[in-house]
């Protein structure tokens, strides 16, 4: 009564709109495959731009002097952080609605990344503090939100390892990550009303630039690079998680046979 | 009235089955069989949408069950393998609160009647912690003799931890529910003459 | 709704009324960590009187996180909680009932004694009052918050842990709400705007964390 062949999804049912197809595990792997290595290059060129601009063409602060610099990593690591969380939400919802399987495993594949960059953006805050206001840590309404945002990223982390089945896993996670999603600006909220009652942390990490273009463009292409480079290491460790999952399906398996 | 179509389950990463169909109208008995671990359970816990399934639907009266939602518990009765009664509650509070759960009729006389037929009328004070098994299970099927103006019984091994009198006792429950125009669900290691009803079988399992 | 709501009300409440141990434990756990701040910090009474808002606060968020398990899991355990998923009433009334009485047993007690650690700290008499009241207005919304955390790790090893990694970072506005209503009125502002955004989460919150909620429950009990 039970046959070898995997259970479609929507993605791999026949008569899948062209969009929705490349949603099957199964035609994303090569896809992805041959797009990590363009990700990859376009990453790293955009990224030797952007530190040559951040180093060498943006002009010296009249306030700060050169520890200012670190914000070339800062605010392009702390917009990826908040963008990735974003697209990890939009990614676990949608496979909630429509019950795909590469949804769920590509919101596990950007939780690292995200979560990383979040990291980032709080030590190379704490690498501008020390300089410019003499402290590692500041109660910056940003600061403290992206530490909020670390957490929030280690709870989905979490909760999708402590879950060994991996239907429950996803959606348990989805319904996790759409909450967080909610919840980022009323944390943010909050924690600006907090911060401005508080007058001691009268700083913001945001007040520094009365931006030269070059220094915004320095941080724009800061910015591209770590987009690029999100892309193609989630791609990477997407196509990690589709072999893992879908390690018993055909494909997977002739795959193996010819290595 | 309650029709399945194309059903798939999956439980961790083995498939238990795939593209299973059938239709069950008024009167009418499915049997469940299989060896352990075939799907039993999860086929019956897809029936009363506890379960999702990995494809196929489930419709009850032309309409999908999880569309359905409280208005199919309306109409449909499970009883699992977990007897699903408290230890802090007595016995007659346990079935009180169950029979208002499903909407059934839970007044003082009824329920007495329902605990009665059941044989732990004598024990309806009592704090369910210090039940048997057994008491356990037949406080948990109690609902049954409340329950038949709901069309749709689905029960999971319901002749577990019973003696004889209390087997019999729930055969007969169920073979009026048939002989009355309910349908019926049923799983059991057990061979069980129901013997009322038109008899269906699902096997399960290569 | 509301007869659901009423049923499950009642029925949670009489199973807590005969496990009363548990919602004792939690109360005196709010106690013990509340008095241990001055024993940790030093008895100075102004920096007591500072501190004590957040502390109050602090040791009352953890006592909700201490109490959440007892929302779905002892249900889930016997076989109850499967039969409210499949029962004649909307899950999500029977959600909100079991997130009322929860408070009604391990939340409001927690605002009738927080006034009598505000006196440990010497607060004076209005920033008690505005305590109590924060104190109140914020319990509820931290049941209904960990009503998703209870049951997104329902049934899972390590959930007591795993449901406070989630719920925390989620609870952190009304914190910062709650004690700054109390913070306000000692430094003679007006608490008003605090306890108004508090109770704005409140409505928020009983809408979507029955919904996120009820969700996780079929999730985890699939």
């Amino acid at each position: 009564m039970t046959t070898a062949q995997t259970i479609l999804d929507r993605s791999e049912q026949p008569g899948a709109p062209i969009w929705l197809r490349y949603a099957s595990p199964q035609a994303f792997y090569p896809l992805a495959g041959r797009l990590i290595p363009w990700f990859a290059a376009g990453a790293a060129i955009l990224c030797v731009f952007g530190l040559y601009l951040a180093f060498f063409v943006a002009p010296t602060d009249f306030q700060q002097g050169e520890a200012y610099r670190v914000i070339f990593i800062h605010v392009p690591a702390a917009w990826m952080s908040m963008f990735l969380y974003v697209v990890m939400a939009f990614w676990a919802g949608l496979g909630l609605v429509l019950n795909t399987r590469l949804s769920g495993m590509m919101a596990s594949a950007i939780a690292p990344t995200g979560a990383m960059f979040t990291f980032v953006a709080l030590w190379s805050g704490a690498l501008w503090g020390k300089p410019t206001w003499g402290t590692w840590w500041v109660w910056d309404a940003r600061l403290t939100s992206e530490l909020i945002l670390l957490f929030l990223y280690f709870g989905f982390i979490a909760l999708k390892g402590a879950i060994p089945d991996v239907r429950r896993s996803d959606r348990a996670g989805a319904i996790l990550a759409l909450v967080g999603v909610v919840n980022i600006p009323i944390i943010y909220f909050s924690v600006q009303w907090w911060n401005t009652l508080h007058q001691g942390a009268s700083v913001s990490l945001t007040r520094a630039p009365a931006m030269a273009k070059t220094m915004l463009l320095g941080m724009l292409v800061m910015a591209l690079a770590a987009w690029m480079y999100s892309f193609a290491v989630c791609f990477a460790r997407a196509r990690s998680i589709i072999l893992e999952r879908e390690r018993d399906a055909a494909w997977v398996e002739s795959m193996r046979g010819k290595t | 009235m309650l029709e399945a179509e194309a059903l798939a389950c999956e439980r961790g990463d083995a498939r238990l089955f795939s593209g299973l169909g059938f239709a069950l109208g008024a009167g009418e008995l499915l049997r469940v069989r299989g060896p352990n671990g075939s799907g039993k359970t999860s086929l019956l816990r897809i029936l009363a949408g506890l379960t999702r399934q990995a494809a196929g639907a489930v419709r009850w009266r032309g309409a999908p069950i999880d569309a359905l939602r409280d208005a199919y518990g309306r109409e449909m009765l499970f009883i699992g393998h977990a007897p699903a009664v408290k230890d802090e509650l007595t016995v007659d509070e346990n079935l009180e609160i169950a029979a208002r759960l499903s909407h059934l009729d839970a007044s003082v006389h009824a329920r007495r009647q329902a605990l009665e037929r059941l044989g732990i009328a004598r024990r309806a004070g009592l704090p369910a912690r210090y039940l048997s098994q057994g008491q356990r299970r037949r406080t948990a099927l109690a609902r049954l003799a409340l329950a038949a103006r709901l069309p749709l019984w689905i029960l999971d091994e319901p002749f577990t931890a019973l003696d004889a009198d209390a087997v019999e006792c729930v055969r007969a429950l169920a073979a009026a529910h048939l002989a009355a125009g309910g349908m019926l669900v049923l799983t059991s290691h057990q061979e069980v003459e129901i013997g009322a009803g038109v008899a269906r079988d699902i096997r399960l399992g290569n | 709704m509301l007869a659901s709501f009423a049923l499950i009300v009642r029925r949670d409440l009489l199973v807590a009324l005969r496990r009363k141990g548990d919602a004792l434990n939690v109360l005196v756990f709010f106690v013990i960590v509340a008095s241990l701040f001055p024993l940790g910090v030093g008895p100075e009474p102004n920096q007591l009187r500072a501190m004590a808002p957040g502390v109050v606060w602090v040791a009352a968020l953890l006592a909700a996180l201490l109490s959440l398990p007892r929302l779905f899991a002892a249900d889930h355990v016997d076989g109850t909680l499967e039969q409210m998923l499949i029962a004649a009433h909307p899950l999500a009334a029977i959600v909100l009932g079991k997130v009322a009485a929860h408070w009604i047993v391990a939340g409001l007690p927690l605002a009738l004694l927080a006034p009598l650690l505000g006196l440990q700290y010497d607060l004076p008499a209005a920033a008690l009052g505005v305590l109590t009241l924060s104190v109140l207005i914020g319990t509820p919304v931290l049941s209904l918050i960990g009503a998703i955390g209870a049951a997104l790790t329902l049934g899972l090893r390590g959930a007591g842990v795993l449901m406070g990694l989630l719920v925390l970072p989620l609870y952190i506005p009304v914190l910062i709400f709650g004690a700054g209503a109390v913070g306000a009125s000692l430094a003679g502002l007006d608490p008003a705007p605090h306890l108004s955004l508090l109770g704005a989460f409140l409505a928020v919150s009983s809408f979507v964390g029955p919904w996120a909620a009820c969700a996780a429950l079929r999730v985890s009990l699939d």
